[in-house]
């Protein structure tokens, strides 16, 4: 079974809803300790939300310096598959792993309420799962979620396809901005979820991780998660096979 | 003997300029209820203070540029400038300003 790794630092409220998502996908959640730099040979990894080390300063940055960070920053940088969530996201910016900044809500207010988000791309690792491009209705519940990068360094972003999520109307309308309650944060060009340059590291702002099952108001959300796990699971066999090789 | 010194830095940190500043803009539109006009550009930051134990003020300011570059701002969104406010020996706990920090300020 494939072993997803879900990162708990002091202040992650998510975790557990993160751990049954993953269940729910038919991977073997695996609790990594942000103390720890050892990440228990993992095939992906998922940042949950919540506030890490209670968000002070910046919501991430004192999450960044963690021992169990500079380990993921490894993983990622060898390819592994890491999805931040929230405050997942937020430490994945402030890491330097994901471009761009997530600055207080236009509004002020802390948001928590049921939204809208349309996948760019199905061909990504996180949105494979995705079966067609189409509104997915999950909550937001954050303070600090507007997206914010600089004109020029959005237009090589959505040039490169490293817009993942766009907040959207339900008819599948494209979000506004701050004044359009679509898009709940006030994010630039209304993004919800951008991922790095090598495509292998994504974060998004809204919970799919708790729009899993019917029971729950949606399960829009599944197909993110299972995208991540088919894509670890992809990877691991991968690697499994390039090791029996190497041992013939 | 090497002497160790405390040097008293505040860090200010606020958001760059163009950056969107909802608190700001926040303060801006609460300035009718207090009937003042004639006030804009409200820019809300944060300001942290520290002590750095170094040999000198050099030193100090190296190890406080670095926290202020890495740690206390980031850098696409916050500008920061350092002050000195005043260094103390570290061998006595009695404090004494430094005019040459304080004119820094």
């Amino acid at each position: 079974m494939t072993r997803i790794g879900v990162v708990v630092f002091p202040g992650s409220n998510r975790d557990i809803d993160a751990i049954n998502a993953l269940r729910v996908a038919g991977a073997e959640p695996v609790t990594l300790w942000h103390e720890s730099p050892d990440l228990a040979g993992v095939d992906g990894i998922v940042l949950p939300g919540g506030f890490a080390y209670g968000d002070y300063l910046r919501a991430g940055v004192i999450a960044r310096f963690s021992p169990v960070m500079r380990a993921v920053a490894a993983f990622a940088a060898e390819g592994g598959h890491v999805l931040g969530i929230c405050n997942g996201f937020q430490v994945l910016t402030e890491a330097g792993l994901l471009p761009g900044a997530l600055l207080r809500n236009r509004s002020l207010r802390f948001v928590s309420r049921q939204i809208a988000i349309a996948p760019e791309r199905l061909d990504s690792p996180f949105t494979r799962a995705i079966d067609a491009r189409r509104p997915l209705r999950m909550p937001v519940a954050h303070g600090e979620g507007c997206y914010y990068a600089e004109p020029a360094a959005l237009d090589a972003l959505e040039a490169s396809g490293g817009v993942l999520f766009r907040y959207v109307h339900l008819d599948g309308a494209p979000a506004g901005g701050e004044e359009d309650r679509a898009n709940p944060n006030g994010s630039l060009r209304a993004i919800a979820g951008v991922t790095n340059a090598a495509g292998n590291v994504a974060g998004l702002m809204p919970h799919p991780e708790t729009a899993v099952e019917a029971v729950l108001g949606s399960d829009d959300g599944l197909g993110i998660v299972r995208s991540l796990v088919d894509s670890a699971a992809e990877r691991a066999a991968g690697r499994r096979t390039t090791v029996t090789v190497g041992a013939r | 003997m090497s002497t160790s010194m405390g040097y008293r830095f505040a860090v200010n940190v606020t958001p760059k300029a163009g950056i969107l500043d909802p608190q700001g803009r926040a303060v801006e539109g609460s300035l009718p209820h207090l009937g003042v006009s004639g006030v804009h550009d409200v820019r809300v930051g944060r300001r942290v203070e520290l002590t750095v134990e170094a040999a000198s003020e050099a030193d100090a300011r190296i190890t406080v540029e670095r926290l202020a570059g890495e740690l206390l701002s980031n850098p696409m969104i916050e500008a920061y400038a350092v002050e000195l406010l005043g260094s103390t020996s570290s061998t006595t706990s009695e404090s004494t300003e430094t005019g040459a920090g304080v004119a820094a300020g």
